[in-house]
């Protein structure tokens, strides 16, 4: 019986079916099959600055990078804590003028203004939005959408840090390529720092949290705590975000606070998949380039990005990543048997 | 120490609005007891449990749990002191595992001061535990039952699986919020034991339940409530006799079970 045999097999090997827990890896080929998308994905974004012709697509990349974040912790609060956060322009506000201020008042170089405004930023912005934590649901999403109305309206009335003139001459990020891969490796170390976390068992509380605050609160465990440090992470990507924002844009306004920063992120996590991490920066990644290539059909963009997106809550409202995985899963190889 | 005093239920009361959910109940439970609560739907059982948990604010009455008046100390605080509940409608963390389930529990504070179920946690991986949590409450450790998305496991499984969140915590007093319904006969009876060693390990037990038949077979008193008021409290063959239980129960799903006893 030397006569070797040759069958079909599924990636996931039936695996997935009986149980969701255990992803059984038995051999660097095995490892390989996981290790390989993500590895995609890293070396794509590393190269494509120096592959991408010309500063101006080099650029988009920067911003892709920025809403990346954004979409990252969107998809983290939302639906690994069950925070949905509809303020994340909050975040991206309070990082954004704690960096210009440090720069242009106190005179920080931005290699220090930037990680100092994403930590005080997250902590400042977990602060204010510690009365918001009992609230859950869509009460929560309301209550975090008046924070960035509320802070730009404020700094326009008191008429501080710069008023409706925003502040200028905020120094920018040196050399050619320092920009893009400095926000590159951050998007890269959150997004994988993050689909760490919520495996770890910290993270397993912040997802039973999620599912049901009330038998964690049984378990002896203050939700309300929990719930602020997965606020306080979810806010140290976007402050962080906003920083590095306003220093490539070497301004910081009341534009800031925008609605743009919570509504965009939230529609590439739609596009790329939700409860993913990676998802939604995959999301970012097609639907700022679109949004950049639409620009020359002026106001009428509005209308072809509202279709784009129309087009994929109606045909893939699972987003593009959750059905590539699923693809990828039932991929069928060859096996001796 | 067994037999001493460990929950003491003062003059309960909770009124929504105008209607008082309890009136006015008091209760001692000894170490080591397993106490039944019984009662037609509506009278109050559950806001009982959610008062002396603190998932609920008593409007009046004291509840003091070894010693200590916990009156009004939200949920968390009472769990960490070492009284727990399962819940009627089953909560577990559906998105997770079963044996993830329990990395929660093992997580707590009370957990990583005592070192959770007999101390286990202190030492091992926190998702081992789980599985041998799992494992000592029914769940087969060799097939792939405990490795299983809790969103994917049968009624018996999750009734489990309650109580097995309960016990990572290293509890003193579990309330079991009716852990029989919607089990079947046999699964009961493979849960009996189970409660039966609990209590010999000297884990006191508050069982609220709708199955009286199997309850008596574990529970050494009961207390029946009836529109929020204790109607009587004592041993269950004394209790189930009584004109008021029975009349208290007539017109009732148990109306039948209650009056199949002379």
């Amino acid at each position: 019986m030397n006569q070797k045999e040759r069958r079909k097999e599924r990636l996931d090997r039936g695996i997935k079916v009986r149980c969701d827990g255990i992803y059984a890896l038995m051999s660097l080929k095995e490892i390989s099959y996981l290790v390989l998308p993500r590895l995609l994905l890293i070396l794509v974004l590393l190269l494509a600055p120096i592959l991408i012709p010309g500063h101006y697509w080099e650029r988009v990349l920067t911003i892709v990078c920025i809403y990346g974040m954004l979409a990252v912790a969107f998809d983290f609060l939302s639906h690994y804590v069950g925070l949905v956060s509809l303020g994340g322009a909050f975040f991206v506000g309070v990082g954004g003028y704690i960096s210009a201020l440090l720069n242009t008042h106190v005179g920080l170089h931005p290699f220090l203004a930037i990680p100092i405004a994403t930590i005080l930023g997250a902590l400042i912005c977990t602060l204010l939005l510690m009365p918001c934590l009992p609230l859950r649901g869509v009460y929560f999403a309301i209550a975090t959408l008046l924070y960035p109305l509320l802070a730009a309206r404020i700094i326009e009335a008191l008429d501080i840090f710069g008023g409706t003139d925003g502040l200028r001459g905020v120094s920018g990020l040196p050399g050619k390529y320092t920009p893009v891969y400095v926000l590159i490796m951050a998007a890269l170390l959150f997004i994988f720092g993050l689909r760490r976390l919520v495996n770890e068992d910290m993270g397993l509380v912040l997802r039973a949290v999620k599912d049901n605050d009330q038998s964690v609160r049984a378990s002896g465990i203050s939700v309300t705590r929990y719930k602020a440090i997965a606020l306080f992470l979810g806010a140290l990507g976007s402050c962080f975000a906003g920083a590095a924002l306003v220093h490539i844009y070497m301004w910081a306004g009341i534009s800031l606070f925008a609605l743009d920063f919570s509504i965009l992120p939230i529609s590439a996590t739609v596009v790329g998949g939700i409860h993913t991490l990676v998802g939604p920066f995959i999301g970012c990644l097609i639907l700022v380039p679109i949004s950049e290539a639409l620009r020359e059909f002026g106001t009428l963009r509005i209308v072809f990005y509202s279709l784009i997106l129309l087009a994929f809550i109606v045909v893939k409202s699972e987003g593009l990543l959750n059905y590539a995985q699923r693809k990828y899963h039932q991929f069928e190889r060859w096996v001796e048997v | 120490m067994k037999g001493s005093l460990i929950l003491e239920v003062k003059g309960l009361t909770k009124a929504f609005g105008g209607i008082l959910a309890l009136n006015g109940v008091d209760l001692t439970v000894n170490e080591g007891e397993v106490v039944g609560i019984i009662g037609p739907n509506g009278s109050g059982k559950t806001t009982f449990a959610n008062c002396v948990t603190g998932f609920v604010k008593p409007t009046r009455g004291e509840v003091i749990f070894e010693g200590r008046r916990i009156t009004g100390l939200p949920p968390e605080k009472i769990a960490d002191l070492g009284l727990t509940r399962t819940f009627q409608i089953m909560r577990p963390y559906y998105s997770l595992p079963a044996y993830k389930n329990l990395v929660i529990p093992l997580m707590s504070p009370r957990a990583k001061r005592l070192g959770g179920w007999r101390g286990g946690g202190k030492f091992g991986d926190r998702s081992t535990v789980g599985v041998d949590i799992l494992e000592e409450i029914g769940f087969e450790r060799e097939s792939y039952v405990p490795y299983k998305l809790a969103s994917s496991l049968p009624t018996g499984y999750l009734k489990r699986l309650e109580l097995a969140r309960c016990l990572a915590l290293n509890p003193r007093l579990i309330i079991c919020d009716e852990v029989f319904s919607g089990l079947s006969v046999s699964e009961i009876a493979s849960l009996l034991p189970l409660l039966q060693r609990l209590q010999a390990e000297g884990i006191t037990l508050i069982m609220i339940e709708h199955r009286l038949r199997e309850l008596f077979q574990i529970a050494g008193r009961v207390m029946v409530l009836n529109f929020g008021e204790k109607l009587l409290e004592g041993p269950p063959e004394v209790v189930i006799k009584d004109p008021r239980v029975k009349e208290a129960y007539f017109g009732s799903e148990e109306a039948e079970e209650v009056m199949s006893y002379a």
